[in-house]
């Protein structure tokens, strides 16, 4: 049997600078793949060239017995490939079976014909398991609910290859295992997929081969049972990575600990939530944070952790109930904020936590710039901060490759993670919140941005980590909340880092 | 289900315009007994057709995320350009047809410089808008011209006992409504206002599409520039001044926002047209200082701004928070 996608020795380069290098794989009828890789491995430019968004500088492709070399996106899906993508393309103004058939509506003339197009979509709707009439506005749904409406588009169009670009990122467990239902189910009706993630177990557990990028050369493909997550990791980072997570809890912490334990006064806490409330979104949180502390907060998608975070920077309102920041009451806006020590990194980072045309220099600086100004006239003096930028580029470990002037958007995840993390860390923040501070990014970026926590913590910061990767909080937390429906449903201490018990105080009872 | 306190306001904000319709036409009606015969009422339907085509026109660019200034120069260069062609002997229909063409070329002009240069919609009709009123003032000499009754006619003249102004904006209202709704074309238009690169990732012709809102929108300031010369029988060297501030007013009560992607004609723009000339006609009712007609104009502006934006950090409200529902306790 002929292999659906062959993929033959594809180079791609961008100003010279090799992307893929010779890149060979097969995709068979009938198979979900697993595609992995660092960022900056090459899968995106790999997937662009798929997608007709770029144009390979060698090699060849053929898909279904026919030479591929699609010009642009409208001839890939023509010629039967389908994109899930990360960043959702759906148009939320619109209704579903309008999105679903928006470049090929049934009509008579220029009219559409409703009753068909409803018709069509409907059928599309149920082969994905939404149960919701296909006139629902888009907007009205939640994210697990577009992404099977991008596979449904993806069917519209009778794809043979569906390509998912971290799909799973923003969705809750349950959305998830009906997504994974979901593709199994198109594999067994003949269509192939490409499942790119990082989330590795993910990967092993759906797909039947894998195919692993590292700088743009296929380091390892073959069956999905003849990988387990080393391996993967490992081929992935070309090295054994002994330890992912920072080892040990801090000094600081355990010395507090231990005269807390000989009865001496209790530290207050360095920031302190009281019965904190917003209809619809937190109900009576309390909580606090001490100093050397590092509190993970685990939860549901919705369950009101991000609420929560913009609650605590001052970004939403909240109706009742006080935060205290070394015993004094926090208000106002997020400008007051920052001034009394809080920082947070962003859930999103392209959205919220960059100015992505802007330079790395300009991010960094963004909000500690006035520290760098001389009088009278509050000037920017380029040397000091020429210097600053030094000490904390070297702290974050960004590359040094990278030159202050390149603009962010030009950087992979991890670095524009670092990048975010730099700025706030110029302000030498006594709370920190991070907000999935590791989603997206690579495996070695983690391990670093891992490292950087504990290091916080130890020089005597506290820090919120929100995350939906449970490994990510046990391995690094020295206490882990558990929100449920906008309430702290449980905690956990050190001893009881229970993945189950945790998964269970998530969901809902 | 239970509709929430945000949920309501932007209800309300939905309606706003169609409550102060009522309220306004209640008003005026108790002022003047003439308001609210059948004579009035069609008489404030015949004055507002010019300001309704041409908004429907203003709708689709803003429904792209776009604007169109240049409107009011439209008008004043077509009907210029017609008053010189009636005046040296041409037939109606002609001067008719330079017209139509006169707004589809200006609305080209646009869209290329729009699509092709990629200049902001903004400076680009900004530009137009100048240029358009230089073009025109140089052909009248800056003379006002009378024009011959054959354009008067047009204005009273009736088909069915329905004045034709009324027919004319009924047939284009009914035509772009028809666009919006029920056509791939009007569907896509949303679809770019509403994220331009996504669409154009959609596989959507979005070069297209942009260049053929401001054709569109050309087409419709030529048309509105006839029914208003029908009305006036005369181009003055103000001809259509500030007639895209009410274009843009017209649409936006109406609910089509400036941020694209959502809006339409019926009820819409329609209605915020109506409005628009239930105000003046009002003024006029109430003798007001013809100097305070701007004020008020600006004012419904604004109003009309408030409005949208504030519908718009509501939506995006939502958009970001998921809320769900609270326990009875």
């Amino acid at each position: 049997m002929t292999p659906l996608l062959q993929v033959e020795s594809v180079e791609k380069s961008f100003f010279g600078i090799p992307v893929l290098k010779a890149v060979s794989f097969t995709i068979g009828a009938g198979r979900i793949v697993g595609l992995v890789g660092e960022n900056g491995a090459g899968k995106s430019t790999l997937m662009n060239l798929l997608g007709g968004n770029l144009h390979p500088d060698g090699g060849t492709m053929r898909f279904n017995g026919n030479s591929y070399a699609p010009v642009n996106p409208r001839a890939a899906r023509a010629a039967g490939i389908g994109f899930v993508h990360q960043e959702l393309n759906l148009f939320p103004n619109l209704n579903i079976a309008e999105n679903l058939f928006l470049t090929n509506f049934p009509q008579t003339g220029p009219v559409i014909r409703r009753g068909e197009l409803h018709k069509r979509a409907t059928a599309l709707l149920k082969t994905v398991g939404i149960e919701l009439p296909s006139t629902t506005p888009v907007d009205r749904l939640s994210n697990g609910e577009r992404q099977l409406v991008e596979v449904a588009h993806a069917l519209s169009f009778n794809a043979r290859l569906i390509i998912l670009d971290e799909p799973t990122t923003s969705l809750s467990a349950r959305e998830t295992e009906r997504l994974f239902k979901l593709v199994r189910q198109l594999r067994d009706d003949g269509r192939s997929l490409i499942y790119i993630s990082h989330a590795l177990d993910e990967v092993l557990r759906l797909s039947d081969d894998v195919v692993v990028l590292r700088d743009g050369e296929v380091v390892g493909q073959g069956k999905a049972t003849e990988f387990d997550q080393n391996k993967l990791v490992s081929l992935m980072v070309g090295r054994e990575l002994k330890q992912l997570f920072p080892k040990g809890r801090s000094l600081p912490l355990r010395r507090a600990l231990e005269s807390n334990e000989v009865g001496a006064e209790p530290r207050a806490p360095l920031l302190e939530v009281r019965k904190v409330s917003q209809p619809g979104v937190v109900r009576d949180v309390s909580f606090s944070l001490r100093r050397c502390e590092v509190v993970g907060l685990s939860g549901l998608m919705g369950a009101g952790r991000t609420e929560l975070a913009r609650i605590l920077f001052g970004l939403d309102p909240h109706e009742c109930g006080t935060i205290l920041v070394s015993g004094e009451p926090l208000t106002g806006s997020p400008r007051r904020r920052i001034r009394r020590g809080l920082a947070m990194l962003t859930e999103n980072r392209r959205d919220d936590g960059l100015c992505l045309e802007a330079s790395v220099a300009d991010n960094i600086a963004l909000v500690t710039l006035p520290n760098y100004t001389t009088s009278p006239l509050r000037l920017i003096n380029f040397a000091s901060l020429r210097n600053g930028l030094a000490k904390i580029r070297e702290a974050v470990r960004l590359q040094p490759k990278l030159s202050n002037e390149q603009p962010v958007k030009t950087l992979s995840g991890g670095n524009q993670q670092k990048v975010v993390l730099a700025k706030w860390l110029l302000a030498t923040p006594q709370v920190l919140i991070l907000d999935e501070p590791t989603r997206g990014i690579d495996v070695g970026a983690k391990s670093e941005i891992y490292q950087l926590i504990r290091d916080l913590a130890d020089r005597g910061a506290g820090v919120l980590v929100i995350s939906s990767e449970l490994e990510e909080l046990t391995g690094l937390c020295d206490r882990i909340l558990v929100m449920n429906r906008g309430r702290i449903a449980s905690e956990f201490a050190p001893g009881e880092f229970d993945r189950e018990r945790i998964l269970n105080a998530a969901l809902p009872t | 289900m239970r509709k929430s306190a945000p949920r309501l306001l932007l209800s309300a904000l939905n309606h706003a315009t169609l409550f102060l319709f009522i309220l306004v036409l209640i008003v005026f009606g108790l002022l003047s007994p003439k308001f609210f015969t059948v004579a009035g009422l069609t008489n404030l339907f015949v004055q507002a057709s010019s300001t309704t085509v041409v908004g429907v026109g203003m709708t689709f660019v803003l429904l792209t995320a776009g604007v169109d200034l240049s409107v009011g120069s439209i008008m004043f260069v077509a009907a210029a350009v017609a008053g010189k062609l009636a005046l040296g002997g041409t037939s109606l229909p002609v001067a008719l047809l330079a017209i139509v063409s006169i707004g589809l070329v200006f609305g080209l002009l646009n869209a290329l410089l729009v699509t092709r240069l990629a200049i902001i919609a903004f400076i680009s009709t900004l530009g137009t808008l100048y240029a358009g009123r230089g073009f025109g003032l140089w052909l009248t000499q800056t003379r006002a011209m009378n024009l011959p009754d054959n354009f008067l006619a047009l204005g009273a003249s009736k088909f069915v006992g329905i004045p034709t102004p009324l027919i004319i904006g009924a047939f284009v209202v009914a035509f772009a409504q028809l666009t919006l709704t029920r056509t791939s074309f009007g569907r896509q238009l949303y679809a770019v206002g509403n994220n331009l690169e996504a669409a154009r990732k959609a596989g959507l012709n979005t070069r297209l599409l942009l260049a053929a809102v401001y054709m569109l929108s050309g087409l419709c300031a030529a048309i509105g520039g006839i029914l208003s010369l029908a009305q006036l029988g005369a181009v003055s060297p103000t001809f259509g001044t500030n007639r895209e501030f009410t274009a843009i007013a017209a649409a936006v009560l109406g609910g089509t926002s400036l941020f694209g992607g959502r809006g339409g004609v019926f009820p819409g723009t329609v209605l915020g047209a109506l409005l628009i000339q239930c105000v003046e006609n009002g003024l006029v009712i109430l003798n007001a200082d013809p100097y305070l007609y701007p004020l008020v104009t600006a004012a419904l502006i604004f109003l009309a701004v408030l409005l949208d934006s504030t519908r718009s950090r509501i939506l995006a409200h939502w958009a970001r928070r998921k809320i769900f529902v609270e326990d009875a306790v």
